[in-house]
């Protein structure tokens, strides 16, 4: 490898300037990335945040010259170690993918080979580049998969990729990565698809790398807190170019765009709250990449826009004088009052909560599983939901925060009624709905209970208007009397969700994701719902959108006095607009109790560790690190005694190892503060709160 | 694994019990048993006499005994009449005393072919290896042929090459194959059209033909010219549904991540091909492989015919023809059996290739 020894260290490892991509189709060429440019140093990790369809992981293919058929570089260089990748051959080239420039992608299952051992997947990487015998190969491989923290690595090195768990996978990734000792790392988005606890664990392990063999990284994601704690500097992308960047301390906390701004301030943060201090929502929409408009692309949805000045010519990147690197695409960022505080938002009561409609009592579902193939061998038992009790008070918002697996799907299944109940009772306002599924319920309770799906794209009908859909919903419900009357209840509808009434006649291809999800709470509200439960409503939305589409789920919930049930696992949404919280860990709920009660000591360890383990993207805030070793255990074969015991840090401040033993019982804290775990009262009364946040 | 294939074993039973009566059913219909008897005793019997003949025959009795008697699992009927035993295992002018109880298809004992007045068990076998050799060139050509389009289609799609071979594996799995071996004959095996005068007339062939038109001298020995029209036959319509499959498989793993991790970790073209993509893209094409063989058998019918080369799917339609019930059992018993051994070989063999799948 000639190329690692004759290159200056002081120089920029990665020099993109001015690069432009465009993807050709048959109708038009569709500019991808315009004028795009940033510089890595060696050891440094940038970031690349922006909404999707921003252009983020495009620049991130071009780097690894990895376009695909259509797109194509059609203008700057892209500099790597002095050298220009947009010339190269692709012989040059596949020496230095893999070997110089490795990427971690955001779908671990999907980028491994299903079909190859993984020894065999990370054996290839050095025997490739550095001509290494197989055996040494082997064993070097070994190595980095204990180095990135696996345990047993033998056993992880004879197995397929579908026998490890998602983080196990990621951490494969990782390592066939590190194989070959690059000096610049791609990750595109590489935590989007785990668990927090997972994530933080990865991130972690991404900082420590980068450490130990100082390599540079472009970490790409749409998570601003993530890329506070990884990242150096950033770079703020939108339509395709970037319109902030600099050092991670300066965009933070001295953001000279306008666009980087909005995206602070419609993300929850510690200090937000739903009545006193909400989120503002961008306006409008991202454009599509073949309507941008004239001058500035984010101009349609600035609130600091002058027309004739911003739309008149193209916008550019301009150096903030006295600071590190530190850029804008604005052209009155000289102009506008930066520290300006938030134009007074309209303060909104907090609705009065009132009596119980929902109340479940110790409720529990368990799946039989057959172990063997063809129904044979012994029945396993899967405790999905375990000892389950709760109220529910109209207009209160109570949100079930857990990770993948812990049971919170399913509970939403059982009080749907798409499953019935192994045992324990569901009282539906006075009615007792537990073993009644859906079939056999009335129309009256199913329009009384309805739900927000995760996915918009997913839950519409393809192949019918949206008005048509409304209408559908209206009709089964068995509301209005006549067509015009519902047709006339499904505009209205379309006002409640603030979506231009021409949408009915739109099929949901043409509509954005935001806007398919206000599609979704218009049905679910069509039959006048009491309580509504809303299956991760925003997880799959940009930033921006997020924002709206919880402040509509808000607003609609003040206007009918809905109750609404928060499936999460974003504790920053769940802080922000939740009024009780329900932490559930595999199948178990282990902390109830107000937002306040919840988000501050004393903890249970579990609801700790997940409050350490999110990103916060403020730089004021200061957290204290708990990572959360190995995976969740399975459900099938759940640990003894208290389910979280495998993964706790608090174990050894129980005596006699009652944790391995016996299942802790519910402890009543405070008022309405319930809590299952051994602890005694001191120890939990002595804990540390989780995330400071420093005076300003 | 071995339980699994037990299991699956225990099922074959069960469904080749299942097909087989529902034939035994077909073939047996009363206005089946009455062409048989007039074909058999005399064509302008009464329909007294027919009654008479079916009685005589064992043929009355009920559906489900006589497939008893067939499978072998029921003793064989037997009658005293006039002071003469005749029975189903008793042959004309034995003594009744020394035959079986039993005789059906697990003792062996297949039945009496009418047409060919031979034991049904001897034709089979004949008949069946004629057809296994022409299966086997068949396969030998089809397979590769077509793993080897499919992947070079499928690996770059679009490309110039996809374009081609497509082409041609849409024309040939889009012409049946009476329509290709007439072709084929014409082409190759006509003294007055195709190649042949040609060749001919330049004194390049012995013969009047490059390819003799028939494949009757292969039952003896098979050699390259007396084989290969027939061979071409068949496998050109299935080399271009395999190819097809393949290069759908292939091109749908050509846009998998994982490749693209592949090309990213520097791995060369063919290596990415060979080493990442081909088993993951052999997994679909390898059932429709193994679904071949069922339809080579019913494939052969046609190519046998037009070939005149006496094998299964020759015999088959003699037996249809002529209202031969014992041969059409036979063959129905031997298509059941093939069918299913090649669903069993090609379910173990879909194990070793997609490593997620793991029989308990």
């Amino acid at each position: 490898m000639t190329a690692k020894t004759d290159w200056d260290p002081t120089k920029p490892i990665l020099e993109i300037e001015n690069l432009s991509i465009s993807f050709f189709t048959r109708l038009r060429e569709i500019p991808a990335v315009m004028d795009f440019s940033c510089t890595v140093m060696p050891g440094e990790a940038m970031g690349l945040v922006g909404e999707s369809g921003c252009g983020k992981s495009t620049v991130a293919l071009a780097v690894m010259r990895d376009l695909g058929k259509n797109g194509r570089i059609v203008g700057g260089s892209i500099k790597f170690k002095g050298r220009d990748l947009t010339t190269m051959s692709d012989e040059e080239l596949r020496h230095i993918r893999g070997s110089e420039i490795a990427m971690i992608y955001q779908e671990p299952m999907a980028s491994l080979n299903p079909a190859m051992k993984i020894g065999a997947q990370l054996a290839e990487v050095p025997m490739i580049h550095e001509g290494m015998a197989k055996e040494e190969a082997w064993k070097l491989a070994r190595q980095i998969v204990a180095d990135v923290r696996l345990p047993d690595p033998d056993r992880i090195l004879r197995a397929y990729p579908h026998q490890l768990s998602g983080g196990q996978q990621q951490r494969i990734v990782i390592a066939m990565a590190l194989m070959s000792k690059p000096a610049l790392l791609i990750l595109d988005e590489p935590t989007t698809a785990l668990d927090v606890t997972v994530e933080a664990g990865i991130v972690d392990l991404v900082k420590d790398l980068g450490e130990k063999y100082g390599t540079s990284m472009l970490f790409i994601s749409h998570n601003l807190g993530l890329v506070l704690e990884v990242c150096d500097r950033l770079c703020v992308m939108y339509s395709g170019e970037a319109v902030e960047t600099g050092s991670i301390k300066e965009v933070f906390d001295r953001m000279r765009h306008p666009y980087t701004q909005a995206l602070f301030r419609s993300i929850p943060l510690p200090g937000a709250d739903k009545n006193s201090r909400p989120l503002v929502a961008i306006p409008g929409n991202f454009p599509l990449p073949h309507e941008r408009p004239p001058g500035c692309n984010f101009g349609p949805r600035c609130s600091y826009f002058a027309s004739g000045r911003c739309d008149a010519q193209e916008i550019p990147m301009e150096v903030v004088p006295g600071s590190d690197r530190h850029a804008t695409r604005c052209l009155r960022w000289e102009e506008i009052d930066w520290n300006a505080p938030l134009k007074a938002a309209v303060k909104t009561e907090k609705s009065a909560i009132g009596r119980v409609v929902l109340k479940m009592d110790d409720l529990r579902k368990y799946y039989e599983v057959s172990a063997g193939l063809f129904g044979g061998g012994a029945k396993k038992v899967v405790k999905a939901n375990e000892t389950l009790s709760f109220e529910a008070h109209e207009g209160e918002t109570l949100a079930i925060v857990g990770e993948s697996g812990c049971g919170k799907s399913t509970f939403a299944k059982v009080l749907m009624g798409l499953e019935t109940a192994t045992s324990g009772s569901i009282m539906l306002f006075d009615e007792n709905v537990q073993s009644t599924p859906i079939q056999k319920r009335n129309t009256d309770t199913v329009s009384k209970v309805q739900m927000v799906f995760q996915n918009p794209f997913d839950t519409l009908n393809p192949s019918m208007t949206v008005g048509r859909q409304i209408v559908r919903a209206l009709e089964i419900f068995g509301e209005g009397k006549s067509d015009e009357e519902r047709r006339n209840r499904m505009l209205e509808l379309l006002d409640l969700v603030k979506l231009p009434r021409a949408f009915a006649d739109r099929m949901p291809r043409q509509l954005s994701g935001g806007q398919k999800q206000r599609v979704g709470i218009a049905r679910a509200f069509a039959g006048g719902a009491k309580i509504v439960v809303a299956d991760e409503p925003v997880s799959a939305l940009d930033v921006s959108v997020q924002a709206a589409v919880t402040d509509l789920l808000m607003e609609i919930q003040r206007k009918n006095k809905t109750t609404l049930l928060f499936i999460s696992h974003d504790l920053s949404i769940v802080r922000y607009l939740s009024d009780r919280v329900m932490v559930m860990y595999l199948g178990h709920v282990v902390e109830l109790g107000s937002t306040d009660q919840v988000f501050s000591p004393p903890y249970h360890p579990y609801t700790e560790a997940l409050l350490s383990a999110v990103p916060i993207a403020d730089t004021h805030v200061t957290k204290q690190r708990i990572v959360l070793e190995g995976d969740i255990p399975s459900a099938m074969n759940p640990p003894p005694g208290c389910p979280f015991q495998t993964r706790c840090r608090w174990k050894s401040k129980v005596p006699g190892g009652l944790c391995e033993r016996e299942m802790p019982p519910m402890k009543t804290l405070a008022a309405g503060h319930q809590i299952k775990c051994h602890l005694s009262d001191e120890i939990l009364n002595h804990m540390e709160p989780v995330i400071k946040i420093a005076a300003e | 694994m071995i339980v699994f294939v037990i299991r699956r074993i225990l099922t074959m039973v069960l469904t080749a019990l299942c097909l087989t009566f529902i034939v035994f059913y077909l073939t047996n219909l009363p206005a089946n048993l009455e062409k048989l008897a007039k074909s058999e005793a005399s064509a302008r019997m009464s329909d007294e006499d027919v009654t008479k003949w079916i009685e005589r025959n064992g043929y009355a009795t009920p559906v489900l005994q006589r497939y008893g008697e067939w499978l072998g699992i029921v003793p064989g009927w037997t009658r005293t009449e006039e002071g003469v035993t005749t029975g189903r295992c008793i042959p004309r002018g034995s003594d009744p005393a020394l035959a079986p109880s039993h005789c059906g298809i697990l003792q062996g004992d297949w039945g009496f072919s009418t047409v060919f007045k031979q034991p049904v068990s001897s034709i089979i076998a004949d008949r069946l290896s004629a057809t296994g050799w022409l299966m086997f060139w068949v396969m030998a050509v089809m397979v590769p042929t077509a793993l080897v389009i499919g992947v070079l289609s499928g690996m770059r799609e679009g490309s110039r090459l996809d374009r081609g071979l497509s082409i041609f594996s849409i024309a040939s799995t889009a012409t049946p194959e009476y329509v290709s071996g007439v072709v084929l004959i014409a082409l190759f095996a006509s003294a007055t059209t195709g190649i042949s005068p040609w060749l001919a007339e330049h004194g390049w062939i012995s013969g009047k033909t490059l390819f003799p038109g028939t494949a009757t001298s292969a039952m003896e020995n098979i050699t390259f010219w007396n084989f290969a029209l027939p061979v071409a036959t068949i496998a050109l319509y299935g080399t271009g549904y395999i190819a097809r499959m393949t290069r759908a498989s292939m091109t749908e793993v050509m846009t998998a991540q994982y490749i693209r991790t592949a090309r990213l970790k520097g791995v060369s073209f063919p290596n990415v091909v060979l080493k990442h993509a081909l088993r993951n893209a052999l997994i679909a094409p390898f059932t429709v492989i193994m679904l071949q063989f069922p339809w080579l058998l019913n494939g052969v019918v046609i190519v046998e015919t037009l070939f005149n080369y006496k094998g299964f799917g020759w015999t088959l339609v003699q037996a249809a023809g002529n209202n031969d019930i014992e041969l059409l059992l036979a063959c129905s018993v031997v298509a059941v059996f093939v069918v299913l051994v090649t669903q069993l070989i090609s379910d173990i063999g879909y194990v070793f290739l997609n490593p997620r799948i793991r029989v308990s």
